[in-house]
């Protein structure tokens, strides 16, 4: 069971490489996703597609928080999505997928089913 | 569809046009406008600022198009047939009319004085009369001989002493004849007029009051100008501005009644006594009555389009007060300024020595406000003119005396006049307030207040503080201040990172809206704060947008696109070929921009370094393209090669963007320099432009093409290099320092208080101060300036970030996908869930 869990995790970087508040791209079996590192320590993965524009570019966005809530600005149309639940906060409509993510040995690595 | 015919296509008959098109959402009325001019309707009231630039299409009023509306320029209507309901214009054409407008406005009334028709006399209505005088004030720059060269005013009143300012911008010395005692007669009374004599005569116009002009003589080339007491006054020109007279001719000859004193006599629905035939403007006599300023006439003309569209409305009478800048003085009058009603009372502050003098007259028991004059300062104008009729919520002698009791807007009554040249109430502001306009070019755009004279701007923003409506300046939910305020609190703190900023003076961790505005000041102050440092030095770069963070413009696949430097516009033949070889080389769409230079797109993020590294070898540098920064200075060949140039454009230009490139402001800044005044730069449209003289340079601010175009305003004039480029200095470090986030030049300037002529006081008279500040943040601009591409090339931690995949760096993102178009890639259109769109004749999809 754990060696097939093993399987699954897939490195990203380590956890030194990412910038606090800052973005980093990964691509996980042909899928990009992004990787945010808030100024807490906290790490968050999600699908690095903006769903509005279609570009795969949510990691190059300007990370922030909306009423206590950490968050990523789509660097297209610049609305926000929350980095916990992947959530559009000014369409809540609207969510993108999100990752298990962790962090091991100082290495940062992201759940791939 | 019913047929209206206007005659005449002055401020009214255009203002007509507008209403009626605006109102009659069931298309009921065609428009036929005859106009006897050759241009579109203008701007008269501006008339005078046509000498600073002789341009007038900088006067023309916005167009109404409309396919219900056809202008015939040139083309005046000369006959009216009432009975079979026609008119004819000069070329013979014949219009049938289901109703007539008469919006003829008036003519000047040269006095019927012996000489008055010599070769040398003018009026002042019109841009070719000014270019009469012009033409006149040149012949005199030849034939008489310096100090001796002048022009007599015939006429003391308002438009007299512009003409004597626009008579002395042409090199004339004026002297200005008025037969009242004062100056204005009309506005001000005796105190006023004194005060505001000593103000002209300090400026060089000589004044003659009292006295009549009796004749005008030829003396060998010149005039001889001689006025009742016995004066004689050597000229060059002379300009009559004596008052107008109604062009009522079209009527008389109709057999329309018309008024005692002359004017198409109208009732107060307009009507004259053809019910099919209106009158507006400056041509009616309301119930008897001439009014020659332009609010009334507006009044009037909605009064017909109210009418024409089967409403009641009439005439609600006209305000008659003023505000105007006179050569640089303040002149206003309000109200009953002459005290003529009952028991009136005046309450005077005159103080000679600052140069002010105000008068209040109110009711008998000093309660009720019904006029005043103020000379020298007018800044209460507003507030006061808004209480005319209303109980003053202070002792009038305070709110005259200099430390002026401040009067709470809110006090003013719901029908007080707000903006008196589009008659907006107090009440209309607050509806308009309570259905969400809520910031002054909101209530701009919906009630037009403001947009006129713009004297009621200020009341605007004092209305707005009184509804309650809190002008929220806040940034965002992190930061209470505005931008301007936080620029402050960085340059006085001397504070660098955002961390440190957010925690002392705000809250929480920041957004997409206050980190890169945070960004940006910090960039501006850099020269000034941390010298030698990079936009994406440390904290730094985590605040900036994707376009700064990769020093690219982001496009809409999730490429970027890369613009180098061209200063002017001007390149080599070399360079152009290196672009065109990494275009090739990295598979670039490219195209030439509107700012002289060219766009290579579809760069993905870890090719930037590659593309730089080879442009940079080359001589290019970082363009700013992705930055709110200075884009380009675009240029015409000026002097170098064009016939008509008459200074060195892409000299300049070269120069302003090599001085300027780098600068962080709260928006992009475009600027153009033109080499003479047929303006191929198209200058007037940048944020800061100048053109050629034969003296110097024009430099002209805030205008704007883009989404709501402004022609840019005439800042300074035949001014030499320093001191053009000492006041684009401090032009723009003011900017940097005062406009909010994404606020360009022009809505800066529409929102700063006192406008135009406030900024021309801070920054060429220094009126706060300040200029030594601004002269110093530009020099530390100027000496930090690197390129930002080098920075990047040269520092390995920088150039780590321009990768694809943290964890597969080579790898390109397998969504960007290209099609052809024309010969080169584009983006292939994908939405989310959508396939690949194959569009196109000639098209190749790449895997
Ligand atoms: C230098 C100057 C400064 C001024 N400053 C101020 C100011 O500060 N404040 C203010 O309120 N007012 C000011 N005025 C007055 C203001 O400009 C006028 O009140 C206003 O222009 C009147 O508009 P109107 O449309 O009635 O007339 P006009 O603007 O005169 O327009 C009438 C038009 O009708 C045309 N026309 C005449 N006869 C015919 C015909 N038979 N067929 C077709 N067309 C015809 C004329 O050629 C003209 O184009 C100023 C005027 C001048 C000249
Ligand atoms: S603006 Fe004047 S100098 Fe420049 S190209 Fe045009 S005509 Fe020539």
């Amino acid at each position: 069971m754990t060696a097939q869990l093993q399987r699954h995790w897939r490195v990203v970087c380590r956890y030194d490489d990412l910038v606090p508040e800052r973005g980093v791209a990964a691509l996980i079996d042909g899928v990009a996703v992004a990787v945010f590192r808030t100024h807490d320590g906290a790490v968050h993965a999600l699908s690095n597609m903006d769903p509005f524009s279609g570009a795969s570019v949510l990691s190059r966005g300007i990370v922030g928080d909306r009423e206590g809530r950490p968050t990523v600005a789509s660097p297209i149309y610049k609305q926000a999505f929350e980095l916990a639940t992947g959530v559009c906060l000014d369409d809540p409509g609207v969510v993108v997928a999100t990752y298990p993510v962790r962090v091991v040995n100082g290495v940062v690595e992201v759940w791939s089913s | 569809m019913r047929t209206v015919v206007v005659a005449g296509h002055g401020m009214v008959g255009h203002r007509l046009v507008e209403a009626l098109i605006g109102r009659d959402l069931q298309r009921q009325w065609r428009i036929v406008v005859l106009a006897e001019e050759v241009r579109p309707a203008y701007d008269r009231v501006a008339l005078s600022s046509y000498v600073d630039s002789w341009d007038a299409d900088a006067l023309t009023l916005p167009a109404v198009l409309d396919d219900r509306v056809e202008l015939r320029l040139g083309d005046p209507c000369v006959r009216i047939d009432r009975r079979k309901r026609t008119v004819r214009t000069a070329s013979g054409r014949r219009v049938v009319y289901d109703a007539l407008v008469l919006a003829t406005g008036s003519a000047p009334f040269v006095p019927p004085v012996p000489g008055h028709d010599l070769p040398g006399c003018y009026v002042y209505r019109t841009p070719e009369d000014l270019d009469a005088i012009r033409v006149a004030a040149q012949r005199a720059m030849q034939t008489t001989a310096a100090g001796r060269r002048s022009g007599v005013v015939v006429g003391g009143g308002l438009l007299g002493l512009e003409a004597a300012h626009a008579l002395r911008q042409l090199g004339l010395s004026p002297h200005v004849v008025e037969i009242a005692p004062r100056l204005m007669p009309m506005q001000v009374d005796e105190g006023g007029g004194a005060l505001l004599r000593r103000f002209v005569e300090g400026l060089g116009v000589r004044v003659y009051c009292g006295r009549a002009t009796q004749a005008i003589e030829p003396d060998r080339g010149r005039m001889l100008v001689r006025l009742s007491d016995g004066t004689e006054l050597d000229t060059d020109v002379v300009v009559f501005s004596a008052g107008v007279r109604p062009r009522d001719q079209l009527a008389r000859d109709a057999g329309l009644s018309v008024g005692e004193r002359g004017g198409v006599l109208v009732d107060a629905g307009c009507h004259t006594s053809d019910a099919d035939i209106w009158a507006i403007g400056e041509c009616a006599a309301v119930e008897g009555r001439c009014y020659g300023l332009v609010a009334p006439g507006y009044a009037m003309a909605e009064v017909v389009a109210d009418r024409l569209l089967g409403g009641h409305a009439t005439f609600p009478g006209a305000d008659t007060s003023t505000k105007l800048k006179l050569l640089g003085i303040d002149v206003a009058s309000f109200g009953d300024a002459h005290a003529t009603a009952e028991g009136a009372l005046e309450v005077i502050h005159n103080d000679p020595v600052a140069g002010r003098y105000a008068k209040l007259v109110v009711s008998d028991d000093a309660r009720t406000l019904l006029g005043g004059v103020l000379v020298g300062d007018a800044e209460a104008y507003g507030t006061l003119r808004a209480l005319v009729g209303a109980v003053l919520p202070a002792d009038p002698g305070a709110l005259i005396s200099p430390s002026g009791g401040e009067l709470d807007a809110g006090a003013l009554p719901a029908g007080a006049q707000v903006c008196s040249c589009h008659a907006v109430t107090v009440e209309t502001i607050g509806t308009a307030v309570r259905d969400g306009a809520t910031t002054v070019p909101a209530l701009k755009a919906c009630t037009k207040a403001g947009t006129g004279c713009g004297s009621c701007v200020p009341m605007l923003k004092k209305l707005l503080a009184a509804q309650g409506v809190e002008q929220s300046k806040a940034l965002c939910e992190h930061f209470t201040h505005s931008r301007a305020e936080l620029f402050e609190v960085v340059a006085a703190t001397r504070i660098r990172t955002f961390s440190e900023l957010v925690a002392k003076h705000g809250t929480g961790r920041g957004c997409d809206i206050c980190k890169p505005a945070v960004a940006s000041i910090l960039a501006s102050l850099s020269g000034v704060l941390s010298p030698g440092s990079h936009i994406l030095d440390g904290e730094q770069a985590t605040l900036q947008d994707t376009n700064d963070h990769f020093l690219a413009n982001l496009q809409r696949n999730g490429t970027y696109s890369v613009v180098p430097r061209v200063p002017g516009g001007e390149i080599t033949p070399q360079k152009l070929i290196v672009l065109g070889e990494v275009a090739r080389d990295f598979g670039l769409y490219t195209k030439i921009t509107g700012g002289q230079r060219i766009d290579l797109f579809g760069a993905r993020v870890e090719q930037l370094p590659a593309i730089w590294r080879r442009l940079v070898d080359a001589g290019f540098e970082s363009g700013h393209a992705y930055g709110k920064a200075l884009r380009t200075v675009k240029s015409c060949v000026g002097t170098d090669w064009c016939r008509y140039g008459v200074q060195d454009s892409v000299g300049m230009a070269i120069a302003l963007e090599l001085r300027y490139r780098g600068l962080r402001a709260p928006h992009k800044l475009k600027s153009a320099v033109s080499g003479c005044a047929r303006e191929c730069a198209e200058a007037r449209s940048k944020d800061f432009g100048v053109i050629a003289t034969e003296n110097g340079w024009n430099l002209y601010v805030c205008g704007n093409g883009g989404f709501r175009p402004r022609h840019a305003d005439l800042l300074v004039s035949d001014v030499d290099t320093e001191t053009l480029v000492r006041t684009i200095d401090r032009f723009l470090m003011f900017y940097v320092r005062t406009a909010d986030r994404l606020q360009r030049t022009a809505p800066w300037l529409e929102e700063l208080e006192g406008g135009l002529d406030h900024l021309r006081d801070v920054i060429v008279h220094d009126s706060l101060g300040i200029c030594a500040e601004l002269d110093v943040a530009m020099a530390a601009h100027v000496a930090g300036y690197a390129d930002e591409w080098r920075g990047v090339l040269e520092d390995p931690a920088k150039l780590a970030r321009f990768t694809s995949f943290v964890n597969a760096p080579g790898v390109p993102d397998p969504t960007i996908e290209f099609v052809e178009e024309r010969g080169q890639p584009t983006p292939a259109h994908r939405r989310p869930g959508q396939p690949v769109l194959i569009a196109g004749p000639t098209l190749t999809v790449v895997p």
